[in-house]
């Protein structure tokens, strides 16, 4: 473990850490960290980790080194019982929302409730109704998951995930495959929850103008480092051409859109 | 050469550690009965989709074997003139070898291969790791009923078959064929024995039980998170479970009847 102590103000600290899936290394000794009651981005390009990172803050996943303290506790050296403790105060709001679909939204949302509290019928579902209308779908507690737009999968899964009021929540690619207009309230609700329930929330994403607009830090990935971090302003005008390419979606630059290949007009006339 | 070796050694490898996360999963699904036991609401679900539904198959298989059996039996039999032995023959056949086996076949194909599918596609689908972040650990919650509730059903659907199939044979022998039906049962009932014949026939149908359930939810859990995974998976399951019944059915048998 670090010697220094992680100081209070940061939920989250990463460590060098380090993560290989087969040959490759997804994270190569990187080290951020996350201010309690804050929104912390972090960006890159698909397939960078940003996933991997967040299944690795809930201790899913292990590292090969590197030490991730989560409210002054090593994750990974947590034993069974206190790694479940640890989770019952993260949410976590999957990509593609992870709603059992054999139970009712009603029932999804109570699932953490009834599992983890002892609190009666009506209370359950008091609480599930409060939560329910939070994210606008207090009218669709009876529907099956399936029966779900993507936009209100993904607000249901919100609903489950701040059951149990958690100290902070994860959201992978939460706007990803949005319409304009959840994506609007989704950016609202996000923005709402962590300022009124005083949750501190981790968004990992690539879409960059809603993430800027949100966030009050952001980090930036790539190939298994931090390529820059700093406030949205910093981060607009980072002098980082790497950064400078993924803020503004250009195809040429230190990342190449092409998968390495051979020559195009060879290959074309061989 | 050296290629062919290294090849092997890694099969062995990957198959040794599949084996070790195998019995793994089973010693976490056992514990995690105990919870079940605790919520017998997640049991009666499982026990209708599991056990329920393979009814109608298992009941129209088991009355087409029994027809054939009678059929079949019939015509030996009526060569030495012991067509009145029809009754002893078909359920003989059916407690001992053909319920267990037959039902066990069909109980992999129809609710092995839906509880590997199903489980493949919770863990493609995320609902899985969903689970474990919300700290629900899902061994508890989703496969340990699945898994109990296969293994209940197993015994009574064997039973089912059996039952049926007796009635068929004796559909075709007395209904057609004009074996004596005081015969059909009163042969049966004096010759079948309550232990060698009955309760073996149990008893192989609950280590079937047993196994088809570990292999269908296993496969499931272990799967590859996508659609290729989830649909090899669920081959992985009819295949690997019609292997096993067969070679533990050899086993089995050898121990219960043969002078081993
Ligand atoms: N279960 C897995 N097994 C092997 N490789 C994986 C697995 N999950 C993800 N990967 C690989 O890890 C890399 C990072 O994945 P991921 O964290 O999902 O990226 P992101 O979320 O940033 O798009 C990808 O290259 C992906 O192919
Ligand atoms: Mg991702």
């Amino acid at each position: 473990m670090d010697t220094k102590a992680p100081p209070k103000t940061d939920i989250v600290s990463i460590r060098n850490l380090t993560f290989s899936r087969g040959h490759r290394k997804i994270f190569n000794a990187i080290s951020l960290d996350i201010k309690r009651g804050k929104i912390t981005a972090i960006m890159g390009p698909s397939g960078t980790g940003k996933t991997t990172l967040l299944k690795l803050i809930g201790g899913q996943l292990y590292p090969d080194k590197g030490d991730i303290i989560v409210d002054q506790q090593n994750v990974h050296q947590l034993k069974r019982k206190d790694l479940y403790t640890l989770r019952k105060r993260m949410g976590m709001l999957f990509q593609s929302g992870a709603l059992l679909t054999d139970i009712s939204v009603f029932d999804n949302v109570a699932l953490p409730l009834r599992e983890h509290t002892a609190l009666n019928k009506s209370m359950i579902r008091t609480l599930v109704l409060m939560k329910l209308q939070a994210v606008g779908l207090r009218g669709a507690r009876d529907l099956m998951p399936a029966e779900l737009s993507g936009g209100m999968a993904r607000r249901v899964a919100l609903a489950r995930a701040i059951a149990l009021d958690p100290m902070m929540i994860m959201y992978d690619e939460p706007f990803t495959g949005q319409d304009p207009i959840s994506l609007g309230t989704l950016v609202k609700l996000i923005k709402e929850l962590n300022n009124t329930l005083g949750l501190t929330s981790i968004i990992v994403s690539h879409d960059v103008e809603e993430t800027i607009g949100i966030a009050d830090y952001i980090y930036v990935l790539s190939e298994g480092k931090v390529a820059g971090h700093g406030t949205p302003e910093q981060i607009r005008n980072s002098d980082s051409k790497w950064v400078q390419q993924f803020m503004k979606g250009d195809a040429d630059g230190p990342v190449h859109f092409h998968y390495p290949a051979t020559d195009y007009r060879e290959d074309l006339f061989q | 050469m050296i290629d062919f070796l290294q090849k092997l050694g890694q099969t062995t490898l990957t198959s040794f550690a599949k084996l070790g996360r195998g019995y793994f999963f089973l010693i976490h699904t056992l514990i995690g009965i105990i919870s079940v036991l605790a919520h017998p609401r997640l049991l009666t679900k499982q026990l209708y989709s599991v056990g329920v539904l393979s009814f109608l198959i298992i009941s129209i298989s088991g009355l087409f074997v029994g027809m054939v059996l009678g059929l079949q039996g019939f015509y030996i039999l009526s060569d030495f003139g012991a067509e009145e032995t029809l009754g002893v023959m078909v359920a003989a056949s059916l407690v001992r070898e053909l319920g267990p086996v037959v039902a066990a076949l069909l109980f992999a194909g129809r609710a092995g291969s839906a509880l590997t599918a199903e489980i493949g596609l919770m863990k493609a689908t995320e609902q899985l790791s969903g689970m474990e972040m919300m700290a629900i650990d899902p061994i508890k919650r989703i496969i340990a009923p699945r898994f109990l509730a296969g293994f209940l059903s197993m015994p009574l659907l064997a039973a089912l078959f059996s039952a049926i199939g007796v009635i068929g044979g004796q559909i075709i022998g007395v209904g057609l064929l004009g074996v004596d039906d005081g015969a059909y049962w009163s042969q049966m009932q004096s010759t079948l024995d309550f232990q060698d014949d009955i309760l073996n026939g149990i008893i192989k149908s609950i280590v079937f039980g047993f196994v088809i359930s570990w292999i269908a939810l296993f496969e499931g859990y272990d799967a590859a998170p996508t659609s290729e995974g989830v649909s090899r998976a669920t081959t992985r399951t009819v295949v690997n479970s019609a292997f096993t019944i067969l070679g533990l059915d050899f086993i089995l048998t050898a121990l219960m009847f043969g002078d081993i």
